[in-house]
C-alpha cells in the first residue's frame, strides 16, 4: 500500500492524517501548535504514525502545510542579510527598495541595495544595455557580507535575461550564494514583486533548516521511502528540494488547505464552505476545487506583496455566541464565550445562553446536559434560530455570485448550531472528519503552473495568445511534478492594458495537476 | 496657503483613488515617488487658486501612457526635470508653480512629487475634477488654453517638444510617441497663466481629495462605516450595492472598453447593475434604466473597506458600492458635453444629471 501524510500548522492545532492510495483516511490526530512549530510537528507525525499502526516504509508521500516562514517574518527572526540588486536604470530611481517598509523590518535584512543598469520595456527591448562589469564589482563588494542576493529586473515576467546573466557573475564571482530571481516569484508589478523576492531571499537559511528537520523526523520514525513535499499558498505542492528556493510562496497556506479539504471530503467542485469555529464563522468558495482568490493586495509584516489569498468573509457568529435580550429583540453577539463554552454555556452548567443552548433547546443537537435549556421559552428559541439562520444566509449571499443554488459545505467545531434549510444553498453536507479539513487539503494537493505574460494581438488573435499560455502554464505544471494526463486549467484571466495603442493584453494563466505516480 | 505633508499623501491617494471612477491608474506608485520626494525635500506648499499673480506661469506635470506599464517600469523622477527645463527655455519664463490636470488615479500624485523636488508650490486645482482618458478632456481646453508647447520625457533621456495645431492633434502625436518610448512617459502640457487658471481651473481639488481619503481612513480606524463616511463627506449618491458577477473586457484604439454585470444584495437583492467602462467608468444601468452617465462620477468602492476599485481591479465575486457623484458645472456646458459627454465615447444617449436622473427615477 502506498500512504499519503498530510500535515497542518494551525493558530491553535497542528494537525495530521495519513490517506491510503485511495485517498480514504486512516488516521488523524490534533495536537497543540508549540512555539518553536517544529517540535509540534514531529510530535503529530509521531501521534499519527502510532494511531495508523501501518509500516512507516509504506508512506510513500509526505506534506507539510507549515507557519515558519509567516512567523519568521512577523517576529522579524532568523532572517538572512539579503543583498538586494535592481536593474532597470535609469529608470526606477523615483523609489528605492524597501520604501515604505517597517524600519525594523529593513534593519533586520541588513539595506544593502543596488541600482545598476539593464531591464526591459513591456514590448522585451533593453531600457539600458547589461553591464557586466557594474555587477562584477558588486560582486566584490558583496564578498562575505551577505548570505543570500534578490535580483530584480524591470519587465522580467516577459524576458528574464538580465536577471539570469546577473546572477551567473554573482556565483561566479562569488561562489555559492542563494540568489532570488524575481521572475520565479511574482508577476508584473515591481514593487511588489520586489518585496516578495527580499522576503524570499531572507527566508533561505529558515525554509532550509525547515526542510531539513521535517526529512529528519520522517526519517527518524521510519518514513524513509516518501518523496516530500512543502505546500504553497494556493493549494498545490512543491518537493521540498525546490520548495527551500521557494519559502515565499508557502506563506498562510492554512486557510486554502482547509477550503481544499473541505472540498475534497464533500466531493463538491464547486460550491461554497462554511466554516463556524467558536467565536467567528468564514464563508469561502469553491471552484473547480480552488479557493476563490481575494483581489486586494496582500501585506505580510508590514510589506505590501501581489500574492492572491482566499476570499473569505468573516462574520460573528461561532458555536460559543452569545445570545440575549435586548428590550423586545434578540440579539446574536457579536460577543461570544469563545474557548470557555464547556464552562459558561447552559449545556455545561454555566449561565450564559449560547447558540449552541439554543441548537440543544430545540432538538436539533445533543450535547451536555438537555435538562439545563428547559427554561428557555420556545418562541425564544425558535426566533434566535431565525436570526442565526439569517446571518448565514446574508453572508453567504455576498459570497455568491450566480443565482442558483450551490451546495453548502459545513465544517468547524461550530457547525451544529446551522440547521434547517438556506436560501441559495440546494444542500448542506456535512462532511465526517472535518476537523481536520486542513491537514486532508495538504494531504491530497496537487502542483501546479503558472504563467503571467504580456502579449501583443497585432501579429495574433486573443484566442491564439489564451492557447499559447495555457500550453506553457501546463508545462511548467508538469515540469513542477504533475502527471500530464491529469493538468487541467484551474484558473485564467486576461486583461488588455488600458491607455495604451497596439493591443497589448496580459494574460495570466494557472494550470494543476495530481501527483506522478 | 497650507502644506502637504507625508499624512496627506496617504489621503489624497485614497481620495484621487475614488475620483478616479475606475480609471487613472493605481496612485500607488505615485505615491511612494509623492512621499519619497517629501521626505527628502520637506512638505509641500499647496497654494488657493487667489494667491497666484494672473502673469504667473503654471505647469502642470502628469504620467501618460499604460498604468500597468508604470507599476512595473517606474519613473527615475529626471524625467520631470528635463521637461520643465525644456518648456521652460522656450517659453522664457520661470515657472512659478506646478498643477494637476486630473484629480483621479496617479495623476493626482505625480505633481506633488514634482513640486517637492522641484521646490515649487502646488496650486489647489486641477482641469477634471476626477479622470479622463484624453488629453483634450481638461477645462483648461474648454477655455481654449492649448495643450501645447508640450514636453514628453522618458526615463533614458529622450525628450519631445510638441507644438501642434490643435489638442486633438496634441492628444495623437503624444499617445503614439509614449508607445515608442516604451509606454509611460512624463509631461509637461498646457502651460497657462494665473488668469486661466481662475477662470478654467476645477478649485479646491487637491483639499478635496484629502478630505474624503481622511473620512475614509478615520472611520475605519473608528470601526465606523467607512462607506457612509464616503457618502457623508462627497454628498454622493449610493446607486447600488451589489457583488461582481461577470466582467468583459476588449481593447480598441488603445483603450479598454468593457462590461461589468453586478447583482443586488443587501437592499439591492433581486436587482442588477451594469456598468459600462472605458477605462473611466461612462455608464450605470439599474435594472435596464440608466441612472447615471458621463461626466457624472461613477464610481466603484469596496462595500467593507471602502477602498476604490479601478476598473483593472474588477473581478468576480468582489462586493461593491457603486457611487454617483455629479461632476463640476464646468463640463456640463455645451462645450464641456460635446468634449466628455456619452455622445463623445460612442453612446447614443443625452446627458442628464445624475441627480435628476435618480429623482425623476423614484
Amino acid at each position: 500500500m502506498a500512504y499519503r501524510m498530510g500535515i497542518d500548522v494551525g493558530g491553535t492545532n497542528t494537525d495530521a492524517v495519513i490517506v491510503d492510495e485511495n485517498l480514504k483516511l486512516v488516521a488523524e490526530v490534533k495536537t497543540p501548535t508549540t512555539l518553536d512549530v517544529s517540535s509540534g510537528i514531529y510530535t503529530a507525525l509521531r501521534s499519527v504514525l502510532e494511531e495508523a499502526a501501518i509500516p512507516p516504509k509504506e508512506i510513500k508521500y509526505a506534506m507539510l502545510g507549515t507557519t515558519h516562514a509567516t512567523n519568521a517574518i512577523v517576529e522579524r527572526k532568523r532572517l538572512c542579510r539579503v543583498a538586494v540588486i535592481r536593474l532597470g536604470k535609469p529608470a526606477t530611481q523615483s523609489i528605492e527598495p524597501t520604501t515604505g517598509w517597517p524600519e525594523d523590518l529593513k534593519e533586520a535584512i541588513g539595506g544593502n541595495y543596488y541600482l545598476v543598469s539593464g531591464g526591459h520595456e513591456f514590448d522585451g527591448r533593453e531600457i539600458s544595455p547589461f553591464n557586466e562589469d557594474e555587477i562584477r564589482e558588486i560582486a566584490k563588494e558583496l564578498k562575505g557580507k551577505v548570505e543570500s542576493i534578490a535580483i530584480i529586473s524591470v519587465f522580467s515576467p516577459i524576458t528574464a535575461e538580465h536577471e539570469q546573466r546577473a546572477g551567473e557573475i554573482l556565483k561566479s564571482e562569488m561562489g555559492e550564494i542563494p540568489i532570488t530571481y524575481s521572475h520565479e516569484i511574482g508577476s508584473i508589478g515591481l514593487l511588489e514583486r520586489e518585496n516578495a523576492t527580499i522576503l524570499n531571499a531572507a527566508l533561505i537559511n529558515i525554509a532550509q533548516n525547515t526542510a531539513q528537520g521535517f526529512v529528519n523526523a520522517l526519517n527518524k520514525e521510519g518514513v524513509t521511502e516518501a518523496k516530500v513535499y512543502i505546500c504553497q499558498n494556493d493549494g498545490t505542492l512543491m518537493a521540498v528540494d525546490y520548495a527551500v528556493h521557494y519559502p515565499i510562496l508557502t506563506i498562510a497556506c492554512g486557510p486554502t488547505n482547509s477550503i481544499r479539504g473541505a472540498s475534497f471530503l464533500s466531493r463538491v467542485e464547486n460550491g461554497i464552505v462554511l466554516d463556524v469555529g467558536g467565536t467567528t464563522s468564514d464563508v469561502g468558495v469553491i471552484t473547480q476545487s480552488f479557493p476563490r482568490e481575494s483581489s486586494l493586495a496582500v501585506e505580510i509584516g508590514g510589506v505590501r506583496t501581489n500574492f492572491r489569498m482566499p476570499d473569505l468573509v468573516s462574520i460573528g457568529l461561532g458555536g460559543g455566541t452569545i445570545i440575549r435580550k435586548d428590550g423586545q429583540e434578540i440579539k446574536v453577539g457579536p460577543d461570544s464565550v469563545g474557548y470557555r463554552l464547556t464552562e459558561e454555556a447552559l449545556v455545561f452548567g454555566g449561565k450564559t445562553v449560547t447558540t449552541t443552548d439554543i441548537a440543544v433547546r430545540l432538538g436539533l443537537a445533543d450535547i451536555g446536559d438537555k435538562e439545563k435549556v428547559n427554561n428557555i421559552p420556545l418562541e425564544f428559541a425558535q426566533c434566535a434560530q431565525e436570526k442565526i439562520m439569517s446571518m448565514v444566509e446574508e453572508a453567504i449571499d455576498k459570497m455568491k455570485v450566480s443565482k442558483d443554488p450551490l451546495p453548502l459545505i459545513l465544517v468547524g467545531g461550530g457547525g451544529i448550531i446551522i440547521n434547517g434549510t438556506l436560501s441559495g444553498v440546494s444542500e448542506v453536507l456535512r462532511p465526517e472528519n472535518f476537523g481536520v479539513a486542513n491537514a486532508l487539503g495538504a494531504a491530497i494537493a496537487q502542483v501546479s503552473g503558472e504563467v503571467d505574460k504580456i502579449y501583443s494581438l497585432t501579429d495574433m488573435t486573443r484566442d491564439q495568445a489564451l492557447d499559447d499560455a495555457r500550453k506553457l502554464a501546463k508545462e511548467n505544471a508538469v515540469r513542477a511534478g504533475a502527471n500530464p494526463d491529469t493538468v487541467t486549467i484551474v484558473q485564467q484571466e486576461d486583461v488588455p492594458l488600458a491607455y495604451l495603442p497596439g493591443n497589448a493584453t496580459r494574460i495570466r494563466v494557472k494550470a494543476a495537476g495530481s501527483l506522478k505516480k | 496657503m497650507s502644506y502637504i505633508d507625508a499624512q496627506m499623501v496617504e489621503d489624497i491617494a485614497i481620495g484621487a483613488a475614488f475620483l478616479g471612477t475606475g480609471g487613472g491608474g493605481d496612485p500607488y506608485v505615485g505615491k511612494l515617488m509623492a512621499l519619497q520626494a517629501i521626505e527628502k525635500h520637506g512638505p509641500v506648499k499647496l497654494l488657493d487658486v487667489e494667491e497666484i499673480p494672473d502673469d504667473a506661469q503654471i505647469v502642470p506635470a502628469a504620467m501618460m501612457g499604460a498604468p500597468t506599464v508604470l507599476v512595473e517600469k517606474v519613473p527615475s523622477g529626471e524625467e520631470v526635470f528635463r521637461a520643465f527645463n525644456i518648456l521652460k527655455d522656450y517659453l522664457g519664463t520661470e515657472i512659478y508653480a506646478t498643477i494637476p490636470i486630473e484629480a483621479g488615479g496617479v495623476n493626482s500624485m505625480i505633481p506633488i512629487a514634482v513640486a517637492a523636488t522641484q521646490g515649487l508650490p502646488l496650486v489647489n486645482a486641477d482641469g477634471m475634477g476626477r479622470a479622463f482618458p484624453e488629453l483634450q478632456m481638461v477645462t483648461y481646453h474648454l477655455y481654449g488654453v492649448s495643450a501645447t508647447p508640450m514636453v514628453i520625457a522618458d526615463e533614458k533621456g529622450n525628450t519631445m517638444l510638441l507644438k501642434t495645431v490643435n489638442n486633438f492633434w496634441t492628444e495623437n502625436l503624444a499617445r503614439n510617441a509614449t508607445v515608442v518610448m516604451g509606454g509611460s512617459v512624463m509631461i509637461a502640457i498646457y502651460p497657462m497663466t494665473g488668469k486661466d487658471i481662475k477662470k478654467a481651473g476645477i478649485r479646491n481639488i487637491v483639499t478635496y481629495s484629502a478630505e474624503i481619503g481622511k473620512a475614509i481612513r478615520l472611520a475605519r480606524q473608528n470601526d465606523q462605516n467607512p462607506v457612509a463616511a464616503l457618502i457623508r463627506v462627497t454628498g454622493g449618491y449610493p446607486l447600488f450595492k451589489g457583488k461582481i458577477g461577470d466582467v468583459m473586457r476588449r481593447t480598441t484604439g488603445g483603450f479598454v472598453r468593457g462590461q461589468a454585470h453586478i447583482e443586488g444584495i443587501d437592499d439591492h437583492r433581486g436587482s442588477k447593475m451594469e456598468l459600462h467602462f472605458q477605462n473611466e467608468n461612462l455608464i450605470a444601468k439599474r435594472d435596464d434604466q440608466i441612472i447615471a452617465t458621463v461626466p457624472d462620477l461613477i464610481c466603484t468602492v469596496d462595500a467593507e473597506t471602502a477602498i476604490p476599485i479601478t476598473t483593472e481591479g474588477l473581478r468576480y465575486g468582489q462586493r461593491v458600492v457603486v457611487v454617483g457623484i455629479p461632476c463640476n458645472e464646468k463640463w456640463r456646458t455645451h462645450k464641456g458635453i460635446e468634449t466628455v459627454g456619452p455622445h463623445y465615447f460612442g453612446y447614443d444617449l443625452d446627458y442628464i444629471p445624475v441627480e435628476k436622473r435618480i429623482k425623476d427615477g423614484c
